[in-house]
């Protein structure tokens, strides 16, 4: 460990906000589909990876561009999203059990885990980053800072700012959050509820993809299980920030990856997991709906 | 001694004062009646009154007992049993177990017990599913022992769920629309049923419902609900025959 | 007799023959010894299904850290019989060791269900799922050792344990336990089956087990009626964590060397046992039994497909989610049901 370094705390704080950029990102498109469709979409981490692969295939197998590898995976995920929706979770809604529709959503992480380990292989892929910006150097040379760390994290608050103007602004957003308030009310008054969803699904994987992007550009090595564990990392920012809500999910996501990249600095890098995960268990002891969070009433 | 007494109940929902200075006393052995148009707040006051909502003032007391603020299991066994507007039944249960559920707090055997079926288990299953049986009969439901709960016809699934709510051994049982979705054959029953349980148990019943036949058949007194606010209250002919509560109805 | 009690005789009935087939095929020579090794793991996973399916088709609530129980139950024990290995008889060693192995799953289900299980919502699968990783990872970065002097415990390496001569090493970091002794047999597999079948099923034809189905069904009217929700939760979880702590307790005592690996604790085990649940009837225990076995067994003798066996597991499940619990589908087939039940003249469910 050694001596304290201020200007090495600030490079980890730094890369903290970027890896909590990421999950945020990633804890977005949770937080929509938990908020509007009212299920935990297990598959989410695995769109991640698709998207991945999507830009690995484009961009190093292929030799195009990034920008075509960005697109291609956001078409794609967009469109595995929509369409697991429709043909995987529509079918149980309103099933007997909330576990119907989660259990279906892991048997779709499960199937893209492997079905990407039958076309891709099981090998480590080692991904090129879509960022060839180098990045920046403060304090005289002492403070470098990567591109990747820095358009992560502009990204990420670009993506907040559309969201917040879409959710509040367009008659599509405010559908959504009248879908999320009471389904019911909303069809009376004419919305439609699954092209809302739909929607939603679209949003929240072509989200996915671009933190897809992001993540493997910082952290670039690739398998069928990259995306399983940030998308586990994310739900727990998700919760943190108060799942649900959508300035949560940044902030969770922030302070998620602050604390996992310090812990592992100054802590242990073995024990950097069960401290995130650990959060989890606090936040639900203390404050279940997290720091953002509102408590929605059952309907009795 | 009243059997309920309830002062100046109240709740406010982001804004909204759903129910305003609610108050009711009940003796024990009435037959009273909640009644008023849709949204008045009539089911927001069985929450209150069985723990799912925690008022922001107000008192309840039970048989001399103040159980304002306790929580829904806690009020079952103060002696408040419910039906809710949409049938809560046990899907997945057979018709005797969703009964044998509302007596899990009639009998008792401990978790070891359960899992090696020694000591008092088969003692006390032996009296669960005669006390069982003998619910079911009163309600006409013995023959249906081994059905899936859910696939009773709707009347008596009705039934099922008042029979599991009196397995409770309440002092008062609250019925939150119990005829709803009911032909008229199943109504004429479904009042048949209901003084019955008055008769024979010397219950206390507090029903809300819009099915005028029914109110007026049973009810001695009613209490009208508008907005959250009582409207009226008193003997029932009186208070059906109330140009205010007329008007409330049918509407401006 | 009643209808339950002979769907649970018929269960023990059909573990007993199958034992019985099967032994008979060891003992003639019959069986190839790539058969025999399978045994063991076959019928612990199925106790591993038998105690997931309590958690998720009799309490409702998914788990997917049930490997982590697994592990806790398989270090626990293994442990315990390094220790007194030679000290006590063996059968005595080994029951004490399933005991305890059993006692600490079943904490590790306390500590998870105390803040877990008090809210409602998708909150346990995730915390499970953390659970699972987070044990495989701790212990993977244990050593532990016992002198003389005491227990030694480190993060750092086996010198940092800092052992007498005289001591032993029983957790070597990411090397795992080694040389514990191998008591699992099929016969002893087959009894901690029994007796997991025998617990979860009397649990289910119970007051405790009916509280449990209940909160399952219908969680508001359970309260209604009094039921205290936490407190069976609990039970029913905790009870499902000890019955997958025996089945690692089988596990530590049939391997040589055992490490805290994802190839045998991780989310894919996990994962495995649910699909077992799935495929064998949701809330089905007999069903549990007979998928684990056939679903553990068939890869393993059919290596030819193991490719596509995960990929064709997971189309399978969604696949049987979606007929068995669409509202839209179950209402076609409760109808094509009526129908028939007329023609054939029923009534009753």
């Amino acid at each position: 460990m050694g001596v304290f370094n201020m200007l090495s705390f600030l490079n980890y704080f730094i890369s903290g906000l970027s890896l909590g950029s990421i999950y945020a990102i990633i804890a977005l498109g949770y937080t929509m589909v938990y908020g509007i469709a009212k299920m935990l979409n297990f598959a989410h981490g695995d769109f991640i990876m698709i998207g991945c692969y999507m830009i690995f295939t484009i961009v190093s197998t292929m030799g195009l561009p990034p920008v075509a590898g960005i697109i291609v995976a956001v078409i794609v995920c967009t469109i595995l999203g929509v369409t697991t929706e429709k043909v995987a979770y529509k079918p149980l809604r309103g099933a007997s059990s909330p576990l119907a529709v989660l259990i279906t959503a892991i048997g779709v992480s499960y199937l893209l885990e492997n079905a990407a380990l039958l076309i891709f292989g099981a090998d480590t892929k080692s991904f090129t980053s879509v960022i060839s910006w180098s990045g920046i150097t403060l304090a005289g040379g002492q403070l470098k800072i990567q591109g990747v760390t820095i358009v992560t994290i502009a990204v990420s608050l670009l993506i907040l700012v559309f969201l917040q103007l879409f959710v509040h602004k367009t008659k599509e957003g405010q559908a959504m959050l009248a879908v999320s308030q009471d389904r019911g009310a909303a069809t009376l008054m004419g919305i439609n509820v699954n092209k809302t969803i739909s929607i939603t699904f679209a949003i929240g994987s072509a989200l996915a993809a671009i933190a897809g992007a992001l993540l493997c550009s910082a952290y670039p090595s690739l398998t069928p299980y990259t995306g399983a564990m940030p998308g586990i990392k994310a739900f727990v920012a998700a919760v943190l920030g108060g799942i649900g809500s959508i300035p949560g999910a940044m902030i969770g996501g922030l302070v998620l990856g602050i604390i996992e990249i310090l812990s592992r600095t100054y802590i242990s890098s073995q024990l950097s997991d069960a401290i995130v995960f650990s959060i989890l268990i606090i936040v639900l002891l203390v404050k279940p709906t997290g720091i953002l969070g509102k408590n929605i009433q059952e309907k009795v | 001694m009243a059997l309920l007494e309830v002062t100046n109940l109240s709740i406010t929902f982001g804004g909204l004062r759903a129910v305003d200075n609610f108050n009711l006393t009940m003796e024990k052995g009435e037959l009273y009646g909640l009644i008023g148009p849709n949204g008045a707040g009539k089911t927001t006051v069985f929450n209150l009154l069985t723990g799912v909502y925690k008022a922001d003032e107000g008192l309840i007391k039970l048989d001399g007992l103040d159980i304002t603020g306790h929580r829904t299991a806690e009020i079952d066994r103060d002696g408040i049993a419910r039906t809710f507007q949409n049938i809560r039944l046990f899907k997945d249960l057979p018709v005797i177990d969703n009964v044998k559920v509302g007596l899990h707090n009639q009998f008792n055997y401990s978790t070891a017990e359960s899992m090696l079926h020694c000591g008092r288990y088969h003692k006390v299953e032996k009296e669960m599913d005669e006390e069982a049986m003998k619910l079911l009969g009163v309600f006409d439901l013995d023959k249906e022992r081994d059905y899936l709960s859910a696939n009773l016809p709707y009347g008596k699934q009705r039934k099922l769920e008042i029979a599991r709510a009196m397995a409770t051994k309440p002092k008062l049982l609250l019925l939150d629309e119990p005829a709803a979705g009911m032909n008229p054959n199943e109504t004429a029953e479904l009042m048949e049923t209901i003084q019955l349980i008055r008769d024979k148990f010397d219950m206390t019943i507090l029903l809300i419902e819009h099915d005028m036949k029914l109110v007026s058949g049973i009810c001695e007194k009613l209490t009208v609900l508008n907005f959250g606010r009582i409207l009226a209250h008193g003997d029932t002919k009186d208070v059906l025959a109330n140009p205010e509560v007329i008007k409330a109805y049918i509407g401006e | 007799m009643r209808k339950t009690q002979k769907k649970t005789l018929i269960t023990y009935a059909i573990v007993i023959i199958a034992y019985i087939i099967l032994e008979i095929f060891m003992k003639a020579g019959l069986m190839s010894s790539h058969l025999k090794g399978l045994l063991v793991p076959m019928v612990y996973y199925a106790i591993a299904a038998v105690a997931l399916n309590l958690c998720v088709g009799i309490l409702g609530e998914l788990s997917l850290g049930h490997a982590g129980f697994m592990c806790v139950g398989a270090f626990s024990s293994a442990i315990v019989s390094q220790l007194l290995s030679g000290a006590i008889p063996d059968a005595l060693r080994f029951i004490l060791a399933l005991i305890i192995g059993v006692v600490i799953s079943a904490l590790f289900g306390m500590l998870i269900g105390i803040p877990v299980l008090r809210l409602n919502g998708d909150y346990l699968a995730i915390v499970t799922l953390a659970f699972g990783e987070i044990i495989k990872n701790i212990l993977n970065s244990i050593y532990l050792g016992v002198d003389s002097a005491g227990v030694h415990l480190s993060l750092k390496s086996q010198m940092a344990l800092g052992l007498a001569d005289d001591g032993k090493v029983l957790i070597n970091g990411a090397m795992g336990i080694t040389g514990t002794p191998q008591d699992s047999n099929f016969t002893i597999a087959i009894v901690v089956l029994l007796i997991s079948l025998f617990i979860v099923q009397n649990m289910i034809d119970s007051r405790d087990g009916r509280a449990i189905m209940s909160i399952r069904d219908n969680r508001i009217a359970s309260e209604s009626v009094g039921i205290n929700i936490t407190k069976y939760k609990m039970t029913g979880f905790v009870v499902s964590a000890a019955i997958a702590g025996a089945a690692g307790v089988l596990f530590s005592h049939n391997i040589a060397t055992m490490q805290a690996t994802s190839q045998y604790f991780g989310y894919n085990v996990s994962i495995m046992i649910l699909v077992y649940v799935v495929l064998g009837g949701i809330g089905n225990i007999r069903g549990s039994v007979i998928a684990a076995c056939i679903l553990y067994l068939l890869p393993e003798l059919l290596r030819g497909l193991n490719k596509y066996r995960m990929l064709i597991y997971s189309i399978v499940l969604i696949v049987m989610m979606i007929i068995n619990w669409s509202p839209a589908l179950r209402d076609k087939r409760d109808k094509l049901r009526k129908k028939l039940m007329k023609g054939a003249g029923h009534g009753a469910a």
